[in-house]
């Protein structure tokens, strides 16, 4: 069955056009991660799925059921928010019970759900406290426990790690994903962070400017992208665009740059990162153009330093003046 | 180096402090007088107005005449019922006219905000004669319902700019996790957002507070009967053209403080409490 359907979803603000026919599918318990850059409608299209804002056209199904007319409250799903928007007045039980009250749930289901929320989360020492109380990583675990207790058949995180500093953005990563796996309901991410997105979904979502540029599985979209915006979103640092003959573009991942004497580029070291089990080093080269090396291990190179650059053909990417891949015959 | 923070933290502070009871004692001096001057004899007053009231001057003449004469009683009911209940209004539809104007977007939305706060530039008494007819017309003259319409019609229109000012701050999400949590749109208005607003809403209620309470004009065209008088108006007999009765006029003012006193404790109380309670994030 499918979790969630979206069929020629568009959604305008007056006359700007944020959605352009959206249409894509969610499996049950499928981990889907929306990633675009900033401003791409992202968080609209979570929106629209939630019922926080109205299609404009175009249809929303959960669970099999069209739910275009029905209230975000009655949609059977849960969100979470980037900036957690915990109630400031309740505290960390009547946050998560809040939901279950206003759907006249009995007092023993609601205590009940509480409970296993708060284990699943480690939140039973902070029940009693408000959430001004709590530190940003604690606040996140209950706006997710909020989420939890309401049981729904489709969970919608937005952003829900960027308040959060590296470390913990970390480990509530892998808390969300061993959520999934316990719980195996079907969630909707949003994130503009690719890492994230990698790291998480089963199937990525790649938006810009309103409309899906590809669709697929992290290893696929990485190893095969469909046009030039996708092989650079995905990957860190992101791949090399070379001009080649015409107006056919090069591309070629920085870590299938590497240093030979016999190899087809020439050019300055301008920069060296030095990341301990990587060395990233950034070179001008003769055209002018400047593209990432990345090494495996810990390399001495000086900025400055003249070098040499080969890649193995079969493994660049040839795109055409609109950016669209050319496949090889 | 902590010495002399600490040094120039303790000058600080007593400068701070310095300025803080020059301003109180400048702001407070003509409460002080009134109340020092409305416990002492006609001459006294006149004698020694800075004096404080001893063996020989102390009277409470001007209380004795204020309870004597008129119905002060009813008076201060009549202010007390108009001020309170207009204020209840002002926040009550300001507050909700607010929320509309800031959440939902819809045709007219931006001219509406503008006509509302239109209000704010034009005085309400340039409409007097209009009112006074319109109250004559519906039989309002002369009733406490007249005086709250208006107050309330006066106070508006500042409410409406700046708690919708308020209301777009409050996070987008919170409300939005509140739909999905089932809350219907008053209770996201009840519980939600007007609890983030309190520090606003005090500040129009005490902003409101005072020009109701001293009013003069309308309850002196609109309901200057005996049974409707505010405090303000029941004062004035005590004030004549050839004389006035001073110890009266210093003991009147004297009770009406106190009722606004409290009311104001109330509302400021609100307001820092608005201010010390816990952010969103
Ligand atoms: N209420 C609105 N009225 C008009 N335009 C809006 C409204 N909400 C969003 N937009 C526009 O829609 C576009 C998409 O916004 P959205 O918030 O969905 O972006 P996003 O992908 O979530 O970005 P980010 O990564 O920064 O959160 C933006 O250009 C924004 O200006
Ligand atoms: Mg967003």
């Amino acid at each position: 069955m499918t979790a969630l359907k979206l069929t020629d979803v568009c959604k305008t603000f007056g006359t700007t056009e944020v959605l352009k026919n959206i249409s894509l599918e969610v499996e049950d318990g499928e981990f889907v991660v929306f990633v675009g850059p900033s401003g791409c409608g992202k968080s609209t299209l979570l929106r629209v799925i939630a019922g926080l804002e109205d299609a404009t056209s175009g249809a929303v199904e959960i669970a099999g059921d069209r739910v275009n007319n029905v209230a975000p409250a009655k949609r059977g799903i849960a969100m979470v928010f980037q900036s957690y928007a915990l109630y400031p007045h309740l505290n960390v039980r009547d946050n998560m019970a809040l939901a279950l009250k206003q759907a006249n749930e009995s007092n023993s289901t609601i205590d009940e759900r509480v409970t296993e929320a708060s284990r699943m989360l480690s939140l039973d020492d902070y029940l009693t406290r408000r959430p001004a109380e709590l530190s940003g990583g604690q606040r996140q675990r209950v706006a997710i426990g909020r989420a939890v207790v309401r049981h729904p058949k489709l969970f919608l995180f937005d952003e829900p790690l960027s308040n959060l500093d590296a470390a913990l953005r970390m480990n509530t990563r892998m808390e969300i994903a061993s959520l999934h796996r316990s719980l195996e309901t079907s969630m909707v991410y949003v994130t503009h962070d690719q890492t994230e997105a990698m790291t998480l979904a089963d199937k990525i979502v790649v938006l810009r400017d309103g409309r899906v540029e590809q669709i697929g599985a992290p290893m696929e979209l990485y190893n095969n992208p469909a046009n030039k915006f996708v092989a650079g979103f995905l990957g860190a640092p992101s791949m090399n665009f070379i001009n080649a003959a015409g107006a056919v573009e090069l591309g070629i991942r920085p870590e299938n740059l590497n240093l030979s004497e016999s190899g087809q580029l020439q050019g300055q070291v301008i920069h060296v990162e030095k990341l301990g089990g990587d060395t990233n080093i950034v070179v001008t080269l003769t055209t002018g153009e400047t593209v990432t090396c990345r090494l495996f291990g810990q390399h001495d190179h000086r900025v400055g330093e003249q070098v040499t650059l080969g890649f193995d053909m079969n493994r660049a990417y040839l795109f055409d003046a609109s950016g669209e891949r050319i496949e090889p015959s | 180096m902590s010495t002399a923070t600490a040094r120039s933290n303790l000058g600080n502070t007593i400068a701070a402090h310095a300025i803080l009871i020059t301003w109180t004692v400048i702001a407070l001096f003509p409460v002080f007088v009134i109340l020092i001057n409305s416990l002492k004899t006609r001459k006294a007053i006149f004698r020694e107005p800075l004096a404080l009231p001893n063996a020989e001057s102390f009277s409470l003449v001007g209380y004795q005449t204020v309870a004597k004469q008129g119905d002060f009683f009813l008076y201060f009911q009549n202010s007390m019922i108009v001020t309170v209940v207009s204020l209840t209004f002002i926040l009550l539809f300001g507050a909700m006219a607010a929320f509309a104007l800031s959440e939902y977007r819809f045709r007219g939305n931006s001219l509406m905000g503008l006509y509302l706060a239109l209000g704010i530039m034009i005085p309400i008494r340039i409409g007097t004669v209009a009112i006074l007819e319109m109250m004559v017309a519906t039989g309002l003259v002369n009733t406490l319902t007249a005086l709250i319409l208006v107050y309330t019609a006066q106070g508006l229109p500042l409410a409406v700019f700046i708690l919708s000012e308020f209301m777009r701050q409050v996070s987008e999400d919170l409300k939005n996790a509140g739909r999905i949590d089932g809350l219907s749109e008053y209770a996201i208005f009840f519980r939600l957002v007007l609890p983030l607003v309190r520090p606003a809403m005090a500040t129009v209620a005490v902003f409101n507070m005072i020009p109701i309470w001293n009013d003069l004009w309308f309850p002196l065209i609109l309901a200057p009967g005996e049974e409707t008088k505010t405090l303000t108006l029941g004062s004035q007999v005590f004030i004549g053209q050839f004389v006035t009765d001073w110890n009266a006029v210093l003991s009147a003012l004297s009770l009406a403080i106190l009722p606004a006193l409290v009311l104001y404790l109330i509302f400021s109380r609100q307001l820092i409490r608005g201010i010390t309670s816990g952010a969103v994030k």
